[in-house]
C-alpha cells in the first residue's frame, strides 16, 4: 500500500475499517502484559513504589511530542507533496497529542509532589512541555477557527512547521540549563543507564502506548473523512434546494 | 515616488499609514502606559517589589502592546485589497512582508524602547535598571514582530481572528521573554553575565527575521487563494 494509494479516502476507510479490530485488540494485549511487567517491576531504592508513575508519565511525554513531529511531517506533505489526506491525519493527530501532552503535565505533577516537593517548578523541561501543550491548543483552535478545511489545513500545516523548532528545545532542556527534572536516561550516547528491570517494562509500556496512539489516530482519521463527507453532502444539499 | 524602489516605497508607505491610521504610532505607547499603571494598582504601591519585578512588568506590557498592534500589520491591506497587489507583484513577497513588518517595528515598537525609561520610573527603576531593559527591548522586539508576522499571515482572512493570533502568537514569544528578562536582571543584578542571555535573545530576534517572512510569505500564499 503505496502512499499515493492511500491518497484514496474511500480505500483509506476500507483499510481502517479491516485494521482496527486488530489494533485494538494488539493494544489491549499489550497494555495487558506492559501493565503485567509494570507491576511486578521492582520499587526504586530511592522512590519506593512511586516510580511506578514513569511507566505512564514517560510514554506519554514521548508520544506528545511524537505526535508533533507526525503533525510536522503530514503538515510536509500537505504544503510540499500536496497528498490530500495529509490534512485529515494532522487534523486526526492534533487532540489525541494534546491529551497525551496533558497526561504528561499530570502525572508528572502528581510525581514531582512526593519527590520535589512541589507540583510544578518552572525548570526548562516542564516549561517547554507546557509551550507545547499551549502550541496544541492553538493548533485545535486554528483547525476550529478557518471554516473551509482545506484552507485550516495550510495554515495549521506552517503554524506546525514553526512549532517544530520547540522538540528539539524539549529534548535538549535537561543538558543545556540547570533543570530540575531527570536527565536523559534512555536515548542518550553511551547508551541507557536504567537498570533492565525497570527498563523492559518501560518499553513494554510504550509500545503499549504507540498502539494506542495508532488505534485512536486511525480511529479519528477514519471519523474525520466521514465528517468531511457528510459536510459535502449537507452543502450538496442545501444547494440543490434553491 | 518615482525614485524609490517598490520595496523602500512599500516601506516608507506603510510607515506613513501606521503614522496616520487608528490614533496613530503612540496608541501603542498609551497601552503600554496603561499596563505599567495598572500594575501597581494590582499589586499595591510597595516600592521594593516594583523594583524587583519592574523589568518584567515593562516586559510584559511591551509584549501585550505589541501584540494588540499585529492586527494592523496585514489586516487591513488585506481589507482594501492591497494585499492582493502585493501577492501579484514581481517584487518577491518575502521581501515585501519583512519590509512590512520592518514598517511597523519601526512605528509601533521603537516609540515602546523610547517610552520603557521613562515608565521605569513609575516603577522605581533606577537608571541602570531602566536602561537594560530598554537595550533588551531594542534587541527583543524585532523578534516579537516578526513572529507576530506570522501570525498575522495566518490569521489574515479571519474577520475576529484578534484572540486567535494572540493564541498562536504567545507559545512563539514566551523564549523571547524568557531571555529578555533574565538579560534585564543580568545586568542589575547578576549572577549570570548579562552578555549570555542578551546574545541569545539578538540570535532569536535574527532567526525570527529570517524565519518570519518565509513562513508568512507561505501562510499567505496558501491563504489567499
Amino acid at each position: 500500500m503505496t502512499l499515493i494509494q492511500l491518497a484514496n479516502p474511500s480505500r483509506v476507510l476500507a483499510l481502517s475499517e479491516r485494521a482496527l479490530p486488530w489494533l485494538i485488540a494488539a493494544t489491549v494485549l499489550a497494555f495487558v502484559v506492559g501493565g503485567v511487567q509494570a507491576w511486578l517491576a521492582p520499587d526504586d531504592y530511592q522512590q519506593g513504589a512511586t516510580v511506578k508513575i514513569m511507566f505512564i508519565h514517560v510514554p506519554a511525554a514521548w508520544l506528545g511530542i511524537f505526535c508533533w513531529l507526525l503533525m510536522s511531517i503530514a503538515a510536509l506533505g500537505t504544503l510540499v507533496w500536496r497528498h490530500p489526506l495529509a490534512d485529515v491525519a494532522a487534523k486526526a493527530a492534533a487532540p489525541i497529542g494534546a491529551a497525551f501532552t496533558l497526561i504528561c503535565l499530570l502525572t508528572g505533577a502528581l510525581w514531582g509532589r512526593p519527590m520535589w516537593g512541589a507540583y510544578w517548578v518552572w525548570d526548562a523541561r516542564l516549561t517547554s512541555v507546557l509551550v507545547l501543550f499551549l502550541m496544541y491548543l492553538a493548533v485545535i483552535a486554528l483547525w476550529r477557527t478557518i471554516e473551509d478545511p482545506t484552507r485550516a489545513a495550510r495554515a495549521v500545516a506552517v503554524f506546525t512547521l514553526v512549532g517544530a523548532i520547540n522538540i528539539p528545545i524539549i529534548k535538549f532542556s535537561v543538558d543545556w540549563w540547570n533543570t530540575l527534572h531527570q536527565g536523559a536516561s534512555v536515548l542518550r550516547l553511551g547508551g541507557s543507564t536504567i537498570h533492565p528491570s525497570i527498563l523492559i517494562p518501560l518499553i513494554a509500556m510504550l509500545v503499549a502506548f504507540t498502539l494506542l496512539f495508532l488505534t485512536l489516530h486511525l480511529a479519528a482519521m477514519h471519523n474525520e473523512i466521514l465528517r468531511r463527507r457528510l459536510r459535502t453532502m449537507l452543502m450538496m444539499q442545501a444547494a440543490a434546494a434553491r | 515616488m518615482g525614485a524609490l524602489t517598490p520595496l523602500a516605497a512599500l516601506l516608507v508607505r506603510d510607515m506613513q499609514l501606521a503614522v496616520r491610521l487608528g490614533g496613530g504610532a503612540f496608541i501603542g505607547v498609551l497601552f503600554f502606559l496603561m499596563v505599567v499603571t495598572l500594575v501597581p494598582f494590582a499589586l499595591g504601591p510597595d516600592l521594593a517589589l516594583l523594583a524587583r519585578i519592574g523589568s518584567a512588568i515593562l516586559w510584559l506590557g511591551a509584549l501585550l502592546a505589541s501584540l494588540l498592534g499585529l492586527d494592523r500589520l496585514l489586516a487591513s491591506d488585506y481589507e482594501d485589497g492591497s494585499l492582493d497587489l502585493i501577492l501579484m507583484a514581481s517584487t518577491p513577497l518575502e521581501l515585501a512582508v519583512a519590509a512590512k513588518a520592518l514598517a511597523h517595528w519601526l512605528t509601533t515598537s521603537l516609540p515602546l524602547v523610547v517610552a520603557a525609561p521613562l515608565l521605569g520610573v513609575l516603577l522605581n527603576l533606577d537608571g541602570r535598571a531602566s536602561g537594560a531593559v530598554a537595550l533588551t527591548l531594542l534587541a527583543g522586539t524585532p523578534a516579537l514582530t516578526y513572529i507576530g508576522l506570522i501570525g498575522a499571515a495566518l490569521t489574515v482572512a479571519l474577520r475576529r481572528g484578534g484572540l486567535l493570533l494572540a493564541v498562536l502568537v504567545l507559545p512563539l514569544n514566551i523564549p523571547v521573554l524568557i531571555f529578555g528578562v533574565a538579560a534585564s536582571n543580568a545586568a542589575i543584578v547578576g549572577p549570570l553575565p548579562f552578555g549570555t542571555p542578551f546574545g541569545i535573545l539578538c540570535a532569536l530576534s535574527l532567526m525570527s527575521v529570517v524565519i518570519g517572512p518565509f513562513a508568512a510569505a507561505i501562510a499567505l500564499r496558501q491563504g489567499l487563494d
